[in-house]
């Protein structure tokens, strides 16, 4: 009984995470681009800065009419937000915040494995919707996703593989157990390609070719309206959240801090996740939109030979030093 | 792609009927679900080949690939059913939906998509799977999983394996990867030294980077 409780406790903890987060997310999105380009953003909803503005972007989006276009083919372009958008529920359940069994909604052996797997099935949910939508700029944005996504999951796998080396396991929570500080500077390479190149599988900007909305409006979601468009956004910022999450685990230590690691180590997991959420922000309102062919040589002439340097060091440190 | 789903549905049979000196009659829970798993996962794999609807079959293929992970974590094999699904749902069929889409993907049915030798090709499938299904029920016939006990999958278990007793046949693959990478980069400069430009050269080229990336994906699971 007891087990059975425990189980439906940590369900419970990850959907809640997962319904809120994204929208924290959004929520300072919104505010930090604002007030770095000068506004003020939202300031209306809810009173206090506008906090509540996502919950009324939610409350018009379910008021919104969900459309679905004449010629497109029915059941797929239905099915789609939740094939994008669930991968990244499955994956909140085995990052681990804090240290010891009691603070990841699973442990899994192979946590590394599954979390890059479940992430790259996610991307399935817009080659759906682009294919489905019956619609030139869509199926365009498909393409591109596609694209997109083989050019970068395989930096992501290989500076993972590189983490797993450094740790001698593929369990997120054993390589948390193995991590010492000077990981960082060792890993260092590896981090910038991992967070880089998961920003890119997220179609986030600088890397949103795929969904430019200037130029093939927003490519796979053209089509969509209402609570459905809304479910790919909270995908969206739900990636996000688990690529910040991850990087923090792979690379920064996770629960591991300066001080206090026994007790309030998923305050540190949670704090580099924030950061790293702002960096997530910052770099969409510095840096301009990358042609198609700048992406897919970014990925496969610096990211890919990257990766393979560091997994190289990585392999050399640990044989010769270790 | 589709055969060896289907005969891995059907293997999921054979271990079954193989596990019956344990307790045929009165099967487990994981045992009836590996049977329904098994089903749906046969079930889908009919669908791919037989729908009219291109993109569909790449989809339906994306629930036999699935339904074969699921099958691996019943068998506590959790980093295959992990690999299964990084390696074949996430890039395998990603890949086959853009080339799709690159080449010709309609929405509905294209009634050209069949081809005159499906006959020859149900025959070289049913000889495939019935080969298969044999060479499984030779080997395990009285072999037992023991799910309770120590998993025997885990990535330890399975890095051990391979790399202690199963290396040669290991690096025959890789060099049967490599061979074959190598053979799709010819194949596309030849193309594209040709005087047939056009979707023909975009095919190839396509197919050339998916072996590729097949390649390196092998590489990156080492």
């Amino acid at each position: 009984m007891t087990d059975a409780l425990d189980v439906a406790l940590r369900l419970l903890v990850v959907f809640v995470v997962f319904l809120t987060f994204p929208l924290l997310v959004g929520q300072t999105e919104h505010k930090v681009m604002a007030h770095m380009q000068g506004r003020l953003g939202p300031m209306y909803a809810g009173g206090f800065h506008g906090w509540a503005q996502l919950i009324a972007d939610g409350v018009k989006f379910a008021q919104k009419e969900d459309v679905v276009p004449a010629g497109a083919d029915r059941r797929i372009f239905q099915l789609a937000p939740a094939v994008a958008l669930l991968p990244y529920l499955l994956v909140l359940l085995a990052v681990p915040i804090g240290p010891g069994e009691g603070a990841v909604g699973q442990v899994l052996d192979a946590g590394v494995f599954f979390v890059l797997a479940v992430m790259g099935v996610g991307v399935l949910g817009s080659l759906m919707a682009g294919w489905a939508s019956a619609n030139k700029f869509s199926l365009l944005g498909g393409l591109r996703t596609a694209a997109q996504l083989l050019a970068y999951e395989l930096p992501m796998l290989l500076t993972a593989a590189s983490v797993a080396m450094a740790a001698g396991t593929v369990s997120l929570v054993g390589i948390l157990d193995a991590f010492e500080w000077w990981w960082l500077p060792w890993q260092i390479t590896g981090a910038l390609v991992f967070f880089v190149a998961g920003l890119a599988e997220l179609q986030r900007p600088p890397f949103d070719m795929p969904v430019a909305d200037s130029e093939i409006i927003f490519g796979a979601y053209t089509e969509y309206t209402g609570l459905r468009f809304a479910l790919f956004l909270l995908a969206e910022y739900a990636g996000i959240v688990v690529l910040c999450g991850l990087t923090t685990v792979l690379f920064l230590g996770g629960w591991h801090g300066p001080w206090g690691a026994d007790g309030l180590g998923w305050v540190w997991t949670l704090l580099k996740t924030a950061v790293l959420a702002f960096v997530v922000i910052w770099l969409r309102v510095s840096y301009p939109r990358l042609r198609e062919d700048q992406l897919q040589k970014f990925a496969w002439t610096l990211l890919v030979p990257l990766a393979l340097a560091q997994i190289a060091l990585t392999g050399v440190v640990k044989v010769v030093f270790l | 792609m589709s055969t060896a789903a289907t005969a891995g549905a059907l293997a999921a049979g054979t271990v079954h009927r193989a596990a019956g000196s344990p307790g045929f009659l009165s099967p487990t829970g994981v045992e009836i679900a590996f049977l329904l798993v098994g089903l749906v996962t046969l079930g889908a794999a009919v669908v791919t080949v037989t729908t009219r609807q291109l993109v569909h079959a790449a989809l339906w293929l994306v629930v036999a690939l699935g339904g074969l992970a699921v099958e691996y974590l019943l068998l506590t094999a959790e980093f295959i059913a992990w690999v299964q699904v990084l390696i074949y749902v996430g890039s395998v069929v990603v890949l086959l939906l853009f080339g799709l889409m690159l080449t010709r993907a309609p929405i509905g049915r294209s009634p050209d998509a069949d081809s005159g030798n499906r006959w020859v090709a149900l025959a070289v499938a049913v000889a495939a799977a019935a080969a298969l299904v044999w060479v499984v029920v030779d080997a395990f016939r009285t072999t037992w999983i023991d799910l309770d006990g120590a998993p025997s999958g885990t990535t330890e278990v399975t890095g051990a394996g391979l790399f202690q007793h199963w290396v040669l046949p290991f690096e025959a693959l890789s060099v049967l990867l490599l061979a074959a990478l190598v053979g799709a980069i010819v194949l596309s400069r030849k193309a594209k030294a040709g005087s047939e430009p056009g979707a023909k050269d975009a095919a190839a080229s396509g197919t050339a980077t998916g072996a590729s990336r097949t390649r390196r994906d092998q590489e990156g699971t080492r």
